[in-house]
């Protein structure tokens, strides 16, 4: 059988792999894709050798920054992250969860000060797989089901 | 040890113990300790105890306190940030305490203030001092904080005192009561730690099946204003009603606390018997935060 590519390569930038299949389109919203100029890709349900379906996102002249792959690991904690040069990998990075995650989750507690006043979050990660984290300021302990991102 | 005095989970046992220590020589009079020194106290919701305590304290140790203690009169009432308080105030004090009703504040407040914050209370999340001076009368009418058998009766859910008390008691090899309705049981999150940590505790909602067992009974006011809900308050107010009764099935030596205020929880009748020493109690409050305020101070070690 002919091989055949299910998502156009691009020249330069990022392709981000092994996402679970339900949350590729929500990778896409935070990693807040609306002004880059190259092209972007999002692939879901492709199937995978490793997770029965996958998502891939490419995204075109764009490196991510640390603060991004940070939310990725949040999402998709198996994620991994190739930075294209000359449509060859030139990096492969697997997405890792940091300890402390600054700026990328809303905390859930309403009453936080983070949600009352112009602060940025901290959550310390207490335990990466069931994820379990702790707000720096109200101490609230959230659950993934409890995160929603900024 | 951190500057500030945010949250009782920032301390390690030793330094609760130093905490405790200072606060055993606050009992003798140090007339000018913190002579020349200023007391910003930052009342965004009334606390008539906590507020004159710390007043008292800081008078008392020779310094000067100024504040407000009500947040109509603040400029948190034009829309002012805490951030830009905590900012503007430092420059007229060397130490704020400050209680908010939002969670989080004290910690927000102390990383905008290049001076020590005392947090006297975030909304439903802190107020380690109320917890320092729940442990130095402990220790002080039991004579040791190790090995004893505490029941923590009443709000247990929304209690924050409890669940600081809780965490702060985990250091010394506690067996643990939880004596409440259901509902308003202790959280699982809270259990989950202890069962990680291997400190035995029991469930109950009814006190005399345990009240035999207990060292220290730490009873908790139905908290109205917690309750998201008025129904559910109705509901449980006037759950626990405490009197004489009590007595015929408890130890000898055990001792009652109550952060107060009261509301029907326990009758005056329990006032005059040697176990009540939530009078005691609040009266500690006094040599506690003399202790924290010399000690943010650099005043004691």
């Amino acid at each position: 059988m002919k091989k055949e590519m299910s998502i156009s390569a691009i020249r330069e930038g990022t392709a981000i792999d092994h996402i679970p299949s339900k949350d590729a389109f929500n990778v896409a919203k935070i990693l807040n894709l609306k002004n880059v100029k190259g092209t972007i890709s999002v692939a879901t349900n492709l199937s995978s050798k490793g997770m029965k379906k996958k998502g891939i996102i490419k995204i075109g002249n764009k490196s991510l920054t640390q603060e991004e792959v940070n939310k990725i690991a949040i999402l998709a904690p198996n994620a991994t992250v190739n930075i294209i040069r000359d449509y060859t990998v030139k990096k492969k990075m697997k997405v890792a969860l940091p300890n402390v995650i600054k700026k990328a989750i809303k905390c859930s507690n309403p009453n936080c000060i983070t949600n009352k006043e112009d602060a940025e979050t901290v959550f310390s990660v207490l335990n990466k797989t069931p994820l379990k984290v702790k707000c720096h300021y109200c101490e609230r302990l959230m659950g993934r089901e409890d995160i929603t991102l900024l | 040890m951190e500057p500030n005095i945010v949250s009782i989970n920032d301390f390690s046992k030793q330094d609760l113990f130093n905490i405790l220590k200072i606060a055993k020589r606050m009992e003798k009079p140090h007339p000018n300790l913190l002579k020349g020194k200023t007391l910003a106290t930052l009342f965004f919701e009334p606390s008539t105890r906590t507020r004159l305590s710390f007043i008292y304290a800081m008078e008392s140790l020779g310094g000067k306190v100024l504040g407000f203690d009500d947040a109509s009169t603040s400029s948190a009432e034009k829309g002012e940030s805490l951030w830009d308080t905590a900012k503007i105030v430092e420059k007229y004090c060397d130490v704020m305490v400050i209680r908010h009703p939002t969670e989080g504040s004290a910690r927000l407040a102390a990383e905008a203030s290049s001076k020590p914050v005392i947090n006297a209370g975030d909304g439903a999340n802190q107020h380690p001092t109320q917890t320092l001076l729940d442990l130095y009368t402990i220790q002080k009418t039991k004579k040791t904080l190790n090995n004893l058998s505490v029941g923590l009766l009443g709000d247990l859910k929304y209690g924050r005192t409890v669940h600081s008390l809780v965490k702060a008691l985990s250091h010394f090899n506690t067996t643990f009561y939880f004596i409440a309705p259901p509902a308003l049981q202790m959280p699982q999150t809270y259990l989950d730690e202890l069962k990680k940590k291997g400190i035995k505790f029991y469930t109950e909602s009814n006190l005399q099946k345990v009240s035999k067992n207990l060292d220290v009974l730490y009873v908790t006011r139905i908290q109205k204003e917690r309750f998201p809900d008025p129904v559910e308050y109705q509901k449980y107010k006037g759950y626990y009603k405490l009197d004489t009764n009590l007595l015929k099935h408890i130890k000898k030596n055990m001792k009652i606390l109550h952060p107060l205020p009261r509301v029907d929880e326990m009758d005056r009748s329990l006032d005059n018997t040697s176990h009540a020493v939530y009078f005691e109690q609040a009266a500690n409050g006094i040599p506690v935060r003399k202790a924290l305020l010399a000690l943010v101070l650099g005043k004691a070690k």
